[in-house]
């Protein structure tokens, strides 16, 4: 038996997470709940034969007895005030807003850690794009002082949550490179492109080497990483092999000698926005591992 | 002090320290702000050359805190206003709550001249805070006349006190600029300003064009000191103004001293148009990535020309300066290729 599963959110998320999980073995989508009934989205879900009601979050509640799995693709304004009662109402949440009401989940770091989670943040799609890679800096030194992530996405694939709530992105991208990649300081930065044909998802991330780190193990964990990352997200790769430069740099972390630097790419998968969305893909892609590897816990087979 | 016909706003000490890769200390922020409020500047502008937060990796970590230098700036002003420069997604709204109690008065929100609607949190965050708000939109060569009047609306809706275009490329020429400038007076209710660089050899015409097509505020830097071939150098502009008959409140031969006495010797070189910068204007790419590409061109061994024409193909924005990189070891890696080949 698949876990059922309803997707909340009928926009750009929420319809590219919907055309992962008819793939999906173990997990059974149910339904895209949207507040539009004329949305793209949920006309998308009606075609594919799916329900596709439009009363929002209400919906799942009263539809509690059939969902295990909600994915809610809404907003943190909305995901703040349904949280509890999804909890209340037995539904475990994956939240893919920046809202982090739950433990923050980095699929290639943390997984396994919130499995039993009631309700599970899925933080931002660049903190789920660089945050592995400050892990696998961090796993190969002692300590790492410092690290920072820089975001390009295509101006089309950033929607008007994100527009208007930038500060939401730097702050909790920021917190993760903290408190799941294992940096001391961090700071995050994101920017918009509006180049046409637009550009591919771009990540860049620095990382403070203090004395007597050893490159190679520094090294040899990124390309690592980068396959573990890929498990997941096809399109996932670094774009250049990973430099070590040479500073000093004076770091809110303290000066270090060293810093390297990894210049990530992200494809989509073009499920529902065209592979220059990596933004998008790696948020569903990553929600989606979050969802089997919840299955799994629970038993389910497919 | 009789009434000036455009406001003088100087961005030494922001636009300025890309220039200095970021290297001010409290000193030079004493001397700087006395010489330029002395001489009658309205506002002087202060922050890392990428706003504040700026300081890190990708952009360079500044010698002194921004927040110490910001403090200094207000506590040695007299009567000019302080200023700061914001890039959403690089700053935060946090940020300017912290200034505003410095006694910052004056928040300009830069962004992308074709991503306004990133600006609204910060622009409104900046009215609540009771400081004036100006929407800066940069690069304003990758937008039509009409593209920018549809951004500048988005941010005069959101409370924007005056809004700006900056050639931050130092790629309009007089006629670019005149057509933007036209456009947006025009259609908006609130002033408009520009800020000028100087790769193509063109930031004092184009000030004294945007003037003359309604412009209300004009930047500057004292020596010109900034990003790429460096600013509307704020001496020049005072100068040519008096020229024109344009009354701009501030004292040229003041201003000079500054430049001269004060400004000159704290710079690592002058800003003259050689043939990085040249190529920023030519190509259209962000001034403030020139010191990184000459860095990027000695780490890896190739010409600072190319790093620099690759950019303005990729099209990239402010901001991206860790694209800089990406393409060094491209293009590192197509010499390499190349010369193994018989």
């Amino acid at each position: 038996m698949a876990l059922k599963c309803a997707i909340l959110g009928s926009g750009n998320i929420g319809t590219d997470l919907m055309i992962k999980m008819m793939r999906s073995d173990v997990l059974e989508l149910t339904a895209l709940v949207g507040i539009d009934p004329t949305s793209e989205g949920l006309a998308r879900a009606r075609a594919l034969g799916l329900d596709a009601p439009h009363e929002g979050p209400d919906w799942i509640l009263e539809h509690a007895r059939d969902i295990d799995l909600v994915f809610d693709a809404t907003s943190a304004y909305v995901h703040v005030r349904y949280a509890k009662k999804y909890a209340d109402a037995g539904i475990t949440a994956i939240d893919l807003t920046p809202a982090a009401r739950g433990p923050k989940v980095i699929a290639a770091v943390n997984l396994m850690e919130h499995l039993d989670a009631p309700n599970i943040n899925m933080v931002t799609c660049g903190g789920q794009a660089t945050t592995p890679m400050v892990f696998a800096i961090y796993r190969a030194v002692d300590t790492l002082p410092y690290a920072e992530m820089v975001s390009t996405v295509a101006s089309k694939s950033a929607g008007p949550g994100t527009r208007q709530n930038i500060d939401e992105f730097t702050k909790t991208t920021s917190t993760a490179l903290r408190e799941i990649g294992g940096a001391d300081t961090s700071k995050a930065i994101i920017i918009l492109n509006p180049a046409d044909p637009p550009i591919m998802m771009r990540n860049t991330v620095f990382g403070a080497l203090p004395e007597g780190t050893d490159h190679d193990a520094v090294l040899e964990s990124i390309y690592a990483m980068e396959k573990e990352v890929a498990a997941y997200v096809p399109g996932y790769r670094l774009k250049n092999p990973p430099v070590i430069e040479e500073g000093p740099y004076p770091t809110p972390g303290g000066v270090v000698p060293h810093r390297v630097v990894v210049l990530l790419e992200v494809e989509g998968a073009g499920d529902y926005l065209p592979p220059y969305a990596g933004n998008l893909d790696i948020m569903t892609a990553a929600a989606m591992r979050v969802g089997v590897a919840i299955a799994d816990h629970r038993g389910v087979s497919a | 002090m009789s009434v000036a016909d455009y406001r003088l706003i100087d961005s030494t000490l922001r636009d300025g320290s890309h220039a200095i890769s970021h290297q001010y200390f409290a000193e030079d922020v004493i001397r700087i702000v006395a010489g330029l409020d002395a001489a009658g500047v309205q506002v002087i502008e202060i922050a890392h050359g990428d706003g504040l937060g700026g300081s890190s990796f990708n952009y360079g970590f500044s010698a002194v805190s921004e927040k110490e230098l910001i403090a200094q700036a207000c506590d040695t002003a007299q009567t000019a206003q302080i200023a700061c420069l914001l890039l959403p997604g690089i700053g935060l709204a946090d940020d300017l709550r912290e200034v505003r109690e410095l006694g910052v008065s004056v928040a300009r929100i830069a962004v992308h001249c074709t991503e306004a609607d990133i600006t609204e949190q910060h622009i409104r965050v900046a009215k609540d805070l009771g400081m004036e708000a100006i929407g800066f939109l940069m690069m304003a060569h990758m937008n039509s006349p009409e593209g920018l009047v549809e951004q500048a609306l988005l941010m005069q809706s959101y409370g924007a006190d005056t809004i700006y275009i900056a050639d931050s490329a130092g790629a309009m020429t007089v006629d670019d600029v005149r057509h933007r400038v036209s456009a947006l007076v025009g259609a908006l209710e609130v002033p408009v300003g520009v800020h000028a660089h100087n790769n193509l050899s063109m930031a004092v015409a184009n000030s004294i064009a945007a003037y003359e097509e309604g412009a209300r505020n004009l930047d500057g830097t004292s020596a010109g000191l900034g990003a790429g071939a460096g600013n509307c150098p704020t001496e020049i502009l005072a100068a040519v103004s008096a020229k024109y008959g344009i009354e701009t409140g501030v004292d040229p031969l003041a201003l000079m001293d500054v430049a001269e006495d004060v400004v000159r010797p704290l710079m690592p070189r002058q800003q003259v148009i050689d043939r990085a910068g040249l190529l920023l204007g030519y190509a259209g790419v962000y001034g403030s990535f020139l010191l990184h590409a000459e860095r990027a061109a000695q780490r890896y061994g190739v010409p600072q020309s190319e790093i620099i024409l690759e950019l303005g193909r990729r099209k990239v924005v402010g901001g991206q300066e860790d694209m800089i990189i990406d393409v060094a070891l491209e293009l590192a890696r197509k010499h390499a290729e190349q010369e193994v080949t018989p």
